[in-house]
């Protein structure tokens, strides 16, 4: 049938009604079809181990999510009940303190690489470093954090942990900040020298404003990559059955979800087992909300 | 430099306007983007409440040209300016000038409508909100939306984003917000390049408006728009004598003048349209 199609349209045969039925089970629309089933597939494929991995916390994790489980200390060995309270608080006061550091100079690293002088030659090498480091292993951050920092301070504390996460989320920072502000178009900060505006005006008030959604995007998924981290916290905060004590309490080894996972999880004590598959809940959970969080805001507002 | 071009540029300079309707007088020697030479020898006197176009072929140097009066081109590094652009006494390229200053004054339109991505509102405050400006914020931005001509197509939707609106209502309001600070002049840079000609026409009876209070100089590719708007009519052309493009004044004058009865003979042929 296809044959006699292009036979009419080659002899410009306009008497003949061009067919234009398509068959399914016919050559191409088969195939197609055959296709597009193969990528459907492939496609469920790649959702299915974080679906299972969800599915296996919510079972066996989701039962003891409760306001005790949340707030209180860890139990000892054959204690019942008790909770991943310092843990999370834990997690959360590591990670502010990396993003509290990684934010700001990587914001202004981008402006750099993006805006002042992306050619020159420092801007390159600040570049290249910044790829390099985002594949680093992150037990390096937590061993170079170590000998640093922890040994200068003859203990583990929660500065040194956050210190070795905001090693880790700088690089995140930084590229993802600059592609977002080089996506400004080049237009939009010519209007903004047009008017009037100094190059540190056209930055704070076109460029930064612009790329913010972007800018964010990345922050957010940077805070998400550091609270699942665990390898750069075991050299760093180590551990903690208490609560962060203050401000000198940052000067202390410090509990955090990933490491109280590993430990607990290790334990042959049912109830630690139980918390563990919690404290996983929770932290897949605090990061989902990261993610989500960073789509939220990284939508352009106009 | 040859016998013709000196001829040309004595012919361009020839016509003069007294100097206390000049807002601006450009007299550029030579523009240069790195070593290429991009512009020589033109004289280009801007008059005060006037619409001064620029015509000529593609790569005549005409928006170099208008780009160089507020100093726009030096945001391209190799761009070096020889000569004087002088504006009310001073020489813009003096070395004691601040270039942002002098963009505060002479305002500018580009080819590209290029809304920031704010909203309406926030887009005609902008200029305001970087002067500074102390007062009513809501007046300012209503009077210059009505000098472009947009206030009744937005005055509902002030907060949306001013990429939302269409090219030719984006253009008015990138020529509202050049407005809202009232600079001295206005240059525009094909302005209604990218607009479809009902928006074209609508831009262009703005600027017939707009003279009452600024000082235009208006880059087209459009002969018939010059027609239409331009008060003084520039003519450029490229010379390609000496194997390089490089462009310069060979005719200004009254717009009737220039296109009914030019004097220089490429002016004729390029008005005519024997060559473009």
């Amino acid at each position: 049938m296809t044959g006699n199609i292009s036979q009419a349209i080659l002899e410009r045969d306009l008497d003949s009604l061009p067919q234009l039925k398509g068959s399914v089970l016919e050559g191409r629309g088969l195939r197609s079809r055959i296709y597009t089933g193969i990528t459907w597939l492939l496609a469920i494929l790649a959702a299915f181990p974080l679906f299972s991995v969800l599915y296996m916390l919510i079972a066996k994790g989701g039962a003891r999510i409760n306001w005790e489980t949340l707030t209180e200390l860890p139990p000892s060995a054959f204690e019942v009940g008790g909770g991943i309270g310092p843990a999370i608080v834990g997690t959360g006061v590591m990670v502010g303190i990396g993003a509290a550091i990684s934010i700001p100079i990587g914001i202004l690293a981008a402006i750099y690489l993006a805006e002042i002088d992306p050619h020159a030659k420092l801007a390159q090498i600040a570049r290249f470093l910044a790829k390099v480091l985002t594949g680093f292993p992150s037990i390096l951050a937590g061993v170079f954090v170590y000998a640093s920092l922890v040994v200068a301070m003859k203990s583990y504390s929660a500065w040194a942990g956050g210190i070795a996460l905001a090693v880790l989320m700088l690089p995140t920072v930084i590229l993802t900040a600059e592609e977002a502000l080089k996506q400004v178009p080049q237009k939009m900060k010519d209007a903004a020298y047009g008017m009037g505006c100094t190059r540190a005006q056209v930055i704070s008030k076109v460029t930064l404003p612009t790329g913010m959604p972007g800018v964010i995007t990345g922050v957010l998924l940077a805070v998400a990559g550091a609270a699942g981290e665990s390898a750069p916290l075991l050299f760093t905060a180590l551990f903690s059955t208490y609560y962060i004590n203050g401000w000198e309490g940052l000067s202390e080894p410090t509990s955090s979800l990933s490491i109280l996972i590993y430990n607990f999880s290790g334990m042959p004590y049912d109830n630690q087992i139980e918390l563990a598959w919690t404290a996983s809940l929770v932290l897949v959970l605090i990061i989902l909300l990261f993610n989500i969080l960073a789509r939220v805001l990284g939508r352009q507002k106009f | 430099m040859n016998a013709t071009s000196e001829a040309l540029s004595s012919q361009a300079a020839a016509w003069s306007v007294d100097p206390k309707d000049r807002v601006m007088d450009c007299r550029l020697q030579k523009i240069f983007y790195g070593d290429f030479l991009a512009v020589r020898n033109s004289i280009v006197p801007i008059e005060k409440n006037k619409i001064t176009g620029f015509i000529g072929p593609s790569g005549c140097g005409k928006s170099t040209v208008l780009r160089s009066l507020n100093r726009m081109n030096d945001l391209i590094p190799i761009f070096r300016f020889e000569g004087s652009v002088t504006y009310h006494g001073q020489d813009i390229y003096d070395k004691s000038i601040d270039p942002v200053l002098v963009r505060r004054y002479i305002g500018m339109v580009f080819q590209q409508p290029n809304p920031f991505s704010m909203s309406i509102y926030d887009n005609v405050a902008f200029g305001l909100r970087l002067n500074r400006f102390k007062g009513d914020m809501d007046e300012r931005v209503e009077k210059a939306l009505r000098s472009a001509a947009l206030w009744t197509e937005v005055k509902d939707k002030l907060k949306n984003s001013g990429l939302s609106l269409s090219g030719g209502q984006q253009q008015r309001l990138c020529i509202a917000r050049a407005v809202a600070t009232e600079p001295d002049v206005l240059l525009m840079d094909e302005p209604c390049s990218a607009l479809d000609p009902i928006a074209t026409r609508q831009v262009e009876e703005l600027m017939l408006e707009l003279k009452e209070n600024y000082s235009v100089a208006l880059v087209t590719h459009n002969m018939q728009q010059a027609t239409r708007v331009a008060d003084t009519t520039a003519f450029f052309s490229v010379d390609i004598s000496q194997g390089g493009r490089t462009g310069y004044l060979v005719e200004m004058g009254e717009t009737r003048q220039v296109f009914e009865d030019p004097q220089a003979q490429l002016t004729k042929e390029y008005v005519s349209g024997e060559f473009s």
